[in-house]
């Protein structure tokens, strides 16, 4: 297979484009896009207050990456599966996912429908196409191979796309995943975020290769390394590799070149390991500010618009919080199902052994507060 | 009466395979060498032949993504049968295994839940050395959310596999490969299953409960034999489904008995007869007349040469049930 001739950036310092690529988006879909960034980038803001607040246990942001994510989900069709790997939330975003049920995932409450079993943005949503997150990272790399071989073989036509950082590069699922997808040619894409830094090891650090994307040469599938950072050369590479896997011409690994501008999660201070100069530089490169610019370009933008998304993005988010926290946590016998189909006499003896424990401590403080009212 | 044929138990595999196939058209084979070849002890053989390379196909040689693209077939909706060449190197595999297929359902809120069956020979006995005579199993008992099954003869293998294959729950099947085609039995040619979580009582005795499994159970059955010979009464449970176990028929042999003997090739510090004995005790100290005692592998590597210094056999198992006895 030979490497396409598509370009690494389309978009210019100033927002313009040349001519040809205008048509890559027209201007109801870039401007829903845009428009689903500055609410993915809000969103996040508002997480990250909620987590210091302490309402939310744990966050991530994708603040930086937003086209990446969301421009990847914009060239599937709804039914495609996507294995996120974490920082993705703009992946859900853009398939709409009830937002609600995003925020009881965060909070881990009674509506979760993964019944608080796992932290904040471990994601599963089947009904969208989004098969569970988990913390090892590139584990899910080869299922996503696994299921592109079943959806060629129950001929749904389906494609899937698995994310990925540059530092799950390192693992050896990536390289066992991507042997297999060029072995059996099954149509899936491999989107490798690049945003520079695996919690605090840089780039450097994980590969002494100039490229992740020339990885895919020693796989027998096209790789193709594209500015993350703009919208449409992303969209013009996914489109490309789509079409490729849908014609059953097999697997393309991608590497979109971004910026991880937030924290690697809440629990994480880059200021130890990164200097605000170069935050500061990739700020200026930043996709947001850059499909910005491409809006007004086009006349599509101008400051009142942006005025009435925030105040409208906040007035979703705030909703939102207020039905998710209004939630218990998940009943106790959850605990216990869901292990297997059905739980087995070693589940159901501890169980009943915990219950016990629970009737006896609430019967002991009974007695410790009758024991207090008489004293 | 249903048609039985007399086989051994990789023919016996081979049965409950061919059968699930022909009922399932989601069912996939997949793993090294189980393709065009039909496997290094050939089990798949004739499988590719019969249901297309597309069906029963051979992948790279490596664990982590035959598990892992099992189980994302498994999301998809196919239920495949992978096979991992020997027990002893699954390790790679471990992350896919005890990190995904093993937590899938509960993490999705059974949003997902995957049907996927993983194969591996196990056990000594058969001059492999370290790295083709381990027996794993303590490793995925001990992980939430797999089934564990052992078979001691070609009857209990056909019969294990296929309730593996028509259920719901991630499977870890382990075959004994010494007994691979040690011994011949009577299947039943048809479909038949046995329960996943029942032991089954080989021998009735009022003297001790001798509990075994996989090529400990034969091994076990000879012992109650030699001590018939010297005068005790044996009752011996061949343990077949390790996760979950059969503590109910344990606790009630031992409370007949009042005495235990546990066996198995594998090492014994956390140990899965570790778990048995305390379980059992749990249930029956009171009517305990001597510890319970565990004959096993020793906490080395599996040897080489001297592997049948290492393997308890039917005197040692002999031995430790006179000392519990005479305790």
């Amino acid at each position: 297979m030979s490497e396409p001739n598509l370009p690494f950036s389309i978009l210019n310092e100033d927002g313009s484009c040349p001519e040809r690529y205008r048509a890559l988006l027209n201007d109801a879909d870039l401007l829903a896009i845009h428009d689903m960034i500055l609410f993915s980038r809000h969103f996040d803001r508002r997480m990250m207050m909620l987590q210091r607040q302490g309402r939310l246990g744990f966050y991530m942001t994708s603040t930086g990456e937003e086209s990446t994510m969301i421009g990847a989900t914009f060239c599937l069709k709804p039914d495609d599966p996507i294995f996120l790997s974490y920082r993705e939330i703009g992946c859900l975003l853009w398939r709409k996912v009830d937002l609600r049920l995003i925020m009881n995932q965060l909070i881990g409450n009674s509506r979760d429908l993964c019944k608080g079993r796992q932290m904040p943005i471990h994601f599963c949503f089947r009904e969208w196409g989004f098969p569970s997150v988990s913390s090892p990272v590139g584990t899910q790399l080869p299922h996503a191979c696994g299921y592109a071989y079943a959806a060629r073989e129950l001929a749904t036509g389906q494609v899937c796309l698995a994310f990925l950082g540059e530092g799950t590069a390192s693992e050896g699922d990536f390289h066992t995943a991507l042997n297999f997808a060029g072995v059996f040619r099954v149509p899936c894409i491999y989107l490798i975020r690049n945003n520079g830094y695996a919690i605090s090891t840089p780039e450097a650090a994980q590969t002494a290769a100039k490229s992740l994307a020339a990885r895919a040469a020693g796989y027998g599938m096209p790789g193709l390394q594209v500015d993350g950072n703009d919208l449409l050369a992303l969209v013009n590479a996914m489109r490309w590799a789509v079409a490729r896997a849908r014609d059953g011409e097999g697997p393309t690994l991608i590497e979109a070149m971004t910026y991880r501008m937030g924290a690697h999660s809440t629990a994480d201070d880059p200021s130890a390991y990164r200097s605000e100069e170069e935050t500061a530089r990739w700020a200026k490169v930043d996709n947001l500010a850059r499909l910005e610019h491409h809006v007004r370009w086009r006349g599509l933008y101008d400051e009142a618009r942006k005025q009435e998304a925030l105040a409208r993005h906040e007035e979703t988010v705030r909703a939102l919080i207020a039905d998710s926290e209004c939630w218990p946590p998940p009943p106790l016998d959850s605990l216990f199902e869901d292990v297997f189909e059905h739980a087995n006499a070693h589940l159901l003896e501890q169980r009943e052994e915990y219950l016990r424990f629970l009737a006896w401590k609430a019967r002991r403080r009974a007695g410790e507060m009758a024991e207090a009212a008489r004293g | 009466m249903a048609e039985v044929e007399t086989l051994n138990m990789i023919q016996a595999l081979n049965s409950a395979l061919d059968l699930f196939m022909e009922r399932e058209e989601r069912a996939y084979v997949l793993g090294e060498d189980v393709g065009f070849f039909g496997g290094v002890f050939r089990v798949t053989e004739g499988l590719q032949k019969k249901y297309g390379a597309r069906r029963v196909f051979d992948t790279p040689l490596a664990e982590a993504g035959i598990v892992g693209m099992a189980l994302g077939m498994g999301l998809a909706g196919l239920v495949p049968v992978a096979e991992i060449q020997f027990a002893d190197f699954v390790y790679p595999a471990f992350d896919q295994i005890v990190s995904e297929l093993a937590k899938y359902r509960y993490r999705s809120g059974a949003q997902y839940t995957p049907r996927v069956v993983l194969r591996m020979p196990c056990g000594g006995g058969i001059r492999g050395g370290h790295y083709h005579s381990q027996s794993p199993e303590a490793l995925f008992i001990h992980t939430p959310g797999l089934r564990v099954l052992m078979p001691s003869g070609p009857f209990e293998a056909k019969g294990l596999l296929l309730g593996a294959l028509a259920g719901p729950d991630p499977v870890i099947f382990l075959e004994p490969k010494k007994l691979y085609r040690a011994i011949k039995a009577e299947v039943p040619k048809g479909w038949y299953t046995l329960p996943l979580d029942k032991a089954a009582v080989l021998r009735h005795g009022q003297d001790a409960t001798l509990v075994a499994y996989g090529a400990m159970a034969p091994a076990a059955l000879e012992a109650a034999r030699l001590a018939e010979e010297e005068g005790y009464d044996i009752e011996v449970i061949d343990l077949l489904c390790l996760m979950p176990f059969d503590l109910k028929t344990l606790v009630h042999s031992v409370e007949k008995t009042g005495r235990l003997v546990v066996v198995h090739e594998a090492p014994r510090t956390c140990g899965f007869g570790a778990e048995l004995v305390a379980a059992v005790q749990e249930k029956a100290f009171a009517r305990l007349e001597a510890p319970p005692r565990r004959v096993t592998g020793f906490d080395t590597p599996f040897p080489y040469t001297l592997e049948d210094h290492y393997l308890p056999g039917p005197e040692r198992i002999l031995h430790a049930l006179i000392e519990t006895l005479e305790y």
